[in-house]
This record gives C-alpha cells, sequence and structure tokens, in this order.
C-alpha cells in the first residue's frame, strides 16, 4: 500500500515497532478462539474480498461501501501507535488508513446521532470460536460520536506498509489507540449511528469488568488486577524485561483529555 | 503384571521423565522460543504442569487400589514433591517475571486478584506438605496427625482448580478448566465414595 506519514498530533512516536511477526501472532480475535495463537492459525479462511460495510442508522446518506471504495475515500496514512490490551500487555504498530472521521463525514450523520455501533463479522463458516457462548456474536463495539470523529480514532486498512492480515483484522478494523484494545473491532460489517449508548459484546458478558468507555487508565483497576503496568511486547530482556508504567488514554491525553473534561472516569471506565 | 514397572531403574527414569517438561521450559526460555510473550508463556506452562502433577499424584491411590497395583505406592511421595516442585517455579517465575522480583508489588497484588490470592495460598499448603513429606517427620508428627495434615491435598485440589476458573474468567473460557475439575471431581469422588463405604462397613 502506498502511504505518507500522518500529519495528525500523536499518531507518530519515536518508539521502537514491534515485530511483524509478533503483532501478527499474538492476538485476541475470539471468533477465531480463545488463545493468542488461534487467529493467526485459523483466520486464514475467513474470505476478505469481496467485502461491503453498511453504514446506516442516523444518517442522511446511508451507503454501503465496497473495500475498493474505501481505500480510495482518503489519503492512506501511516500512524504509529501504542496499542495497549485490557490484559496487561502492549505493542506499538504501524497502521495503515485515515481518521474515521472521513468516513463519518460521507454519510452526514443527523443531528439527533449521537452513538456510533460497530458489528464485526460472524460467519459461522469461518469462525470456529462463534460456538463457544465466551461472548454475545457478532462482536459489537460503540464510541460516542465526538470520539469516533476525534482525528486518532483511525479506520485501518493495513499495517506495517501492506494490507492488513486476517488474524488482525482484515479488510477493515476500527483503531482507537486511547482504548483498551477490544474496543478496536476488527473485521468490521456495519457502522451504525444511534441515539443511545450501543450495547458492547465485553460489557454485555462482565458489566463490572468492562465498561462502555473502556479508556486505558492506569489508577482504575480492573476488578480483578491492576492496570498500572503493562508488558511491551518485545521489549529488550525478553522474560527480564521490566513491566512498563501505563500512561492516562495510553499516552494520548493531550489529544483526547478534553473529551472528557468534567467526567468521572472512575465512574466512567 | 507391570513387571518392569519393579526394575531398580523404572523409579530414576521416571524422576527424569517428570523433569522433562521443566528442562524444556528453561532450555525454550533460554533459546527465545517461548513466544511473544516469554513471561506469560513460561508462567502459564508452568501452572499446566503443577495441575497435570497434582492429577497424576492424585491417581496413585485410585489406581492402586482399584488395580492392586502395590508397587505404586513407592511413587507417590516422589511425585506429590513435584508437584510442589512446579508449583514453587510457578510460583517463583510470577513474582519474578511478572512482579519484577518487587516485593511491594507482589503484596499489592494478592489481594486485589483473588486468582492469585487463592494460588498462593495452596502454595503455601503445598509447603507444609513437602516440608513434612521425609520419613522422621511421620514420626515426629505421628501417623495419624500426619495422615490429616496431608489430606489437606484434597483442599490444595479444589484450590488449584478455583485459581485457574478465576484466572480463565478474564478471558470467559473455561473449557480447559472444566477438564481439571472433572478430573479432581472424580479423584476426589471416589475417595469420598471409599471413605462411607469402609464407615458404613
Amino acid at each position: 500500500l502506498s502511504t505518507r506519514p500522518s500529519g495528525v498530533p500523536g499518531a507518530q512516536t519515536v518508539e521502537k515497532v514491534t515485530e511483524y511477526r509478533d503483532a501478527s501472532s499474538y492476538n485476541n480475535f475470539y471468533e477465531f478462539g480463545t488463545d493468542k495463537s488461534d487467529p493467526a492459525a485459523k483466520a486464514g479462511r475467513m474470505k476478505v474480498r469481496p467485502w461491503t460495510v453498511t453504514v446506516d442508522g442516523l444518517v442522511h446518506k446511508p451507503r454501503t461501501f465496497d473495500v475498493d471504495d474505501l481505500l480510495r475515500l482518503s489519503a492512506l496514512e501511516e500512524r504509529v501507535y501504542r496499542m495497549r490490551c485490557v490484559e496487561g500487555w502492549s505493542m506499538v504498530i504501524p497502521w495503515v488508513g485515515y481518521s474515521l472521521a472521513h468516513l463519518i463525514r460521507e454519510v452526514e450523520p443527523m443531528g439527533s446521532a449521537r452513538y456510533v455501533e460497530f458489528e464485526t463479522l460472524a460467519d459461522r463458516e469461518v469462525m470456529p470460536g462463534l460456538r463457544s457462548g465466551v461472548l454475545l456474536w457478532p462482536y459489537l463495539e460503540g464510541l460516542r460520536l465526538d470520539e469516533a470523529r476525534h482525528p486518532l480514532a483511525m479506520l485501518a486498512l493495513g499495517m506495517y506498509g501492506e494490507v492488513l492480515p486476517n488474524q488482525n483484522g482484515a479488510p477493515l478494523r476500527l483503531v482507537v489507540p486511547w482504548k483498551y484494545g477490544f474496543k478496536s473491532g476488527k473485521s468490521i460489517v456495519r457502522i451504525r449511528f444511534t441515539d443511545k449508548e450501543p450495547k458492547t459484546s465485553w460489557n454485555v458478558a462482565a458489566p463490572q469488568e468492562y465498561g462502555f468507555y473502556s479508556n486505558v487508565n492506569p489508577d482504575v483497576p480492573h476488578p480483578r488486577w491492576s492496570q498500572a503496568t503493562e508488558r511491551r511486547i518485545g521489549d529488550d530482556g525478553g522474560l527480564f524485561a521490566k513491566r512498563r508504567k501505563t500512561l492516562l488514554f495510553n499516552g494520548y491525553e493531550p489529544q483526547v483529555g478534553q473529551l472528557y473534561a468534567g467526567m468521572d472516569l472512575k465512574k466512567f471506565y | 503384571m507391570m513387571r518392569w514397572m519393579a526394575h531398580p531403574m523404572a523409579k530414576p527414569a521416571g524422576f527424569l521423565l517428570c523433569l522433562l517438561p521443566a528442562f524444556w521450559l528453561i532450555w525454550a526460555a533460554v533459546v527465545g522460543d517461548l513466544g511473544p510473550n516469554p513471561a506469560e508463556a513460561l508462567i502459564r506452562s508452568l501452572g499446566d504442569w503443577t495441575l497435570r502433577f497434582l492429577v497424576i499424584a492424585l491417581m496413585v491411590t485410585p489406581l492402586r487400589v482399584t488395580f492392586d497395583w502395590s508397587w505404586l505406592a513407592r511413587w507417590r511421595r516422589m511425585l506429590g514433591l513435584f508437584v510442589f516442585f512446579y508449583a514453587t517455579l510457578h510460583w517463583l517465575s510470577y513474582v519474578w517475571f511478572d512482579m519484577g522480583l518487587d516485593v511491594y508489588a507482589v503484596l499489592a497484588d494478592i489481594p486485589q486478584r483473588p486468582f492469585i490470592l487463592v494460588g498462593t495460598l495452596a502454595w503455601l499448603l503445598l509447603l507444609a506438605l513437602a516440608c513434612t513429606s521425609f520419613n522422621q517427620a511421620v514420626r515426629w508428627l505421628g501417623a495419624p496427625r500426619w495422615r490429616s495434615l496431608h489430606k489437606t491435598v484434597y483442599a490444595i485440589a479444589m484450590l488449584g482448580v478455583l485459581h485457574f476458573f478465576w484466572m480463565r474468567a478474564g478471558k470467559n473460557d473455561f473449557a480447559e478448566v472444566a477438564v481439571y475439575a472433572l478430573l479432581m471431581a472424580a479423584l476426589l469422588g471416589w475417595r469420598l465414595q471409599r471413605f462411607l463405604r469402609m464407615k458404613r462397613a
């Protein structure tokens, strides 16, 4: 994919980029199984072309986009984001795509639209994980409209300069770098604008543990573990590498902090 | 039947076999073959092996009684100590590779994560059993008291499964937990049934 470096504030970092091999073999994509190695082993069967994404709900111009439409919708940028998993590990990944805001502009949300729901593929033929009752399928995620419009919220079509590998959410996924990784839905098939806070799969599974916002926050522990530190995959020292301190909003506070001005982040976790 | 088990080399061979998973994990750690998250892989594998050896050790008595394999009795202590061996490596690698040998981090983590609390408790109980595993300890404590103490292994089995259950609860994934729960239930159930039968007789 031909790209240019993104000029969006916060979209570049000097941190060491995670090895492609690690970023494409250590994944959570429960549709293919709950083991980290399952997605790389099993996602190959998912057919990512042709692929369409239906964008509807409270919008003036509902539309179904083909992947090729999306590849042309806006100039592809490379953005190097930190990715913090709620489980306590993190990576640094160069994504290819553009701000979700570009897509939102195309469909012209109505004044009543407050939230955006993301629905991801649920195909029993190719996704063995769907047979388990681990989560609500299809996997649902959501953002507040102003979060979705933030320039850092990204629609990714590639990583490391290439199209997304299936296990990383081909052909298109969301990347919201200041939230825990599970907020960034993979292999999206539908985007719906609503006036009510959408149901999200992890919130339905365990409402006390996974809130709608799920912003990275070292001061709000998960009920069963601390979120104060994280293990950076590929850090020097391997087994002996020290955990790093987790940063508020995953270090994107200067860019996104104002979205949550006045909100009690312990209550809206 | 099973005459080769009486061979003088059988137990040393079994001992080495029981050490294989540890050697294999250490080797994988040294050559960097533990995957993208080596600390997690090592800690989890050691936990898996602890549970497996717990199942194996608890199988000794049911097998010995059911098939009249008296030679198995000689293996019980060694297998029990291997449970302790893997549990200790599991706990130490958690303290070292997950907590960075930071005592305060461990003390803060134990009450915060119930599964760590349960696992640590199970390890402390195993420590008590390991410390009283030699022949002299039976004489010091007296056989009845020693036997009661070592029945703690049933509580350890339940704590071990609970520890695994709570760990997996984060992933909402209980398939493997169910396997261990069923195995432990069968092994403890066999003892309960035998106890009730002997009480009636």
